[in-house]
């Protein structure tokens, strides 16, 4: 690979030991991927939840904090393991909470911003069309790449790190244009609706797809999706096929046409109501009593925060049943501010901020509160959970409130 | 003696005893980690210790967080020697550079994971993109 010479000067130790392990890193991945050099990235965003990097992670972490290890460009966390004022009610540990708090210590060292969110497009500075990122969490990246235009592999904890470190991260993969053209063709016919809807088109896709080097492109959505509706869509479609990019002609930037991405070269494939309906009864479990409803995968915007609370307001969730809404510390205060957190909470639920429930030891909760059957409107996280020992159920945003209340399923509503 | 040309890779020149299945490997789903064994019932090696073993699998799955399993295994002194693959995705790639971990993927040959037989003892040469069948 071929580096300039203030590159030249990193590996050598000029900048300290932390920036030299992060070329030397990238060097290492870069070669197996065929990146003739480092490109300048804008921003990182680093997942880093100390349930998957444990003791050694840490470590790791605060050794190169202790080197003096400071990130060259704006740096932002993904969500965290515990939050900090309300974990023991969920049956965490000390041991979790203290893994997390030396993990931020060390970061926050280092000048990175503990932002512990997976909504940053939506809450902090989403990247522009053309820029070069490194960012972590699948669906961040998705509706990085997708929506906004920008250019990033899905960049694990320590490879966001060498990114953050350096200000570079190897040029392979979604940074070259011929890894962004269209390699599948996908057909919709029926429209959907509301973000659970989405999640299960875009599961359905990314199953489809399957690969991370496959791109889909999409034809026949009639109007502009939301943005909430988009990261439910992208979300479940990194997660069912490890798809870091998609085009929906007319809608995504890159996509102003099905030629402008080599879309009109491919065969189509019709995604049908069957499709969909199929997909769907993999997550059914109608009448069934529900443990736990969560919120959650990706954290929900401000927008969701008000829709949760005005379907919950005056009411009071079964004496049987959890209810957990995630968000972000962005919109966490907002939400507060405006009466959303109340609402949810005298109703009998829980706000979280800077977690996602599937990241925060999912199946250390499960087993300390005996939850089994989870409903939720991610379509994310019921293809999640099954691994860690639930029984994930999908049903939109209303329905699982009315699940909430009940504390069973109720039959999700029939959509045209 | 057989050598298999492979693509470029990562982590050190090792030998070890090959471990293989068409299966794909997810370090977060597949492995009970503490024990070092392959845990998910599904998988064609549930039950068999990858400890010190040259895994030779079809594909990485698995999402982000995988990027830190490899290291935090290595700190514990139970992983696999090397991993072989038909395609590697890119985090367990990253996270085999933060484990240095060797790993390599895309055999000249065809797919490895027929190429190469359980027990079959290997010398994994990565950055030279070089696998030698030493029986």
């Amino acid at each position: 690979m071929k580096l300039t010479d203030e590159e030249q000067a990193m590996l050598a130790g000029k900048s300290g030991e932390s920036a030299r392990w992060a070329i030397d890193h990238m060097l290492k991945v870069g070669q197996m991927f065929d990146a003739r050099d480092l490109v300048p990235v804008s921003q990182a965003h680093m997942m880093v939840d100390p349930e998957s990097a444990g003791e050694a992670g840490v470590a790791f972490m605060e050794q190169l904090a202790q080197q003096g290890g400071r990130v060259a460009i704006p740096m932002l966390t993904d969500p965290r393991g515990v939050d900090l004022d309300y974990y023991r009610p969920l049956g965490q540990t000390e041991a979790m909470a203290d893994l997390d708090r030396r993990t931020a210590s060390a970061l926050s060292r280092m000048g990175i911003l503990m932002t512990n969110t997976c909504i940053n497009y939506q809450t902090i500075m989403p990247p522009v069309l053309g820029d070069h990122v490194a960012f972590g969490d699948t669906g961040v990246v998705i509706y990085s790449n997708s929506v906004c235009g920008a250019r990033s592999n899905f960049e694990g904890g320590p490879s966001a790190l060498a990114a953050g470190l350096t200000g570079r991260t190897p040029r392979y993969g979604l940074h070259l244009d011929e890894h962004r053209r269209a390699t599948k063709r996908f057909v919709v016919r029926v429209q959907p609706a509301g973000l659970t809807d989405w999640g299960v088109l875009g599961a359905v896709i990314g199953k489809a797809a399957g690969s991370y080097w496959e791109v889909p492109v999409i034809e026949g959505i009639a109007a502009a999706p939301k943005s909430d509706e988009l990261k439910h869509f992208g979300a479940a479609m990194a997660s069912f096929g490890s798809t870091p990019l998609f085009h929906i002609v007319g809608i995504t930037p890159e996509a102003p046409t099905l030629a402008a991405v080599g879309g009109d070269k491919l065969s189509a494939n019709e995604v049908t109501a069957a499709d969909l309906a199929a997909m769907r009864s993999n997550f059914g479990a109608a009448g069934e009593k529900v443990d736990v409803v969560v919120f959650a995968a990706p954290q929900l915007s401000l927008v969701e925060m008000q829709q949760v609370a005005d379907l919950i307001r005056g009411q009071r969730v079964h004496k049987d049943t959890a209810l957990l809404v995630c968000t972000s510390p962005q919109v966490y205060p907002d939400a507060t501010r405006m009466g959303f957190v109340a609402d949810i909470e005298q109703a009998g639920g829980k706000v979280l901020q800077g977690t996602c429930f599937y990241q925060q030891h999912a199946r250390e909760i499960g087993l300390a509160n005996g939850w089994k059957r989870l409903l939720s409107n991610s379509a994310k996280i019921v293809n999640i959970l099954g691994g860690y020992g639930y029984e994930p159920a999908l049903a939109a945003m209303e329905d699982c409130v009315a699940s909430a209340l009940e504390g069973r399923v109720v039959s999700a509503k029939v959509r045209a | 003696m057989k050598q298999l040309k492979c693509h470029k890779g990562i982590g050190p020149v090792v030998e070890g005893v090959a471990l293989v299945a068409q299966d794909n490997f997810s370090a977060r789903y597949d492995l009970d980690r503490i024990k070092g064994v392959f845990s998910r019932p599904q998988h064609a090696l549930a039950g068999q210790s990858y400890d010190g073993k040259i895994l030779v699998l079809n594909t990485a799955k698995g999402g982000v967080a995988s990027a830190w399993m490899l290291h935090e295994m290595k700190s514990r002194g139970i992983t696999p020697r090397a991993i072989l693959f038909n395609a590697a995705n890119t985090i367990l790639a990253q996270g085999a550079a933060l484990a240095d971990l060797a790993m390599v993927d895309r055999f000249e040959d065809g797919d490895v994971t027929t190429l190469i037989k359980t027990g079959d003892r290997l010398r994994v040469e990565p950055e030279l993109g070089l696998v030698t069948i030493l029986d």
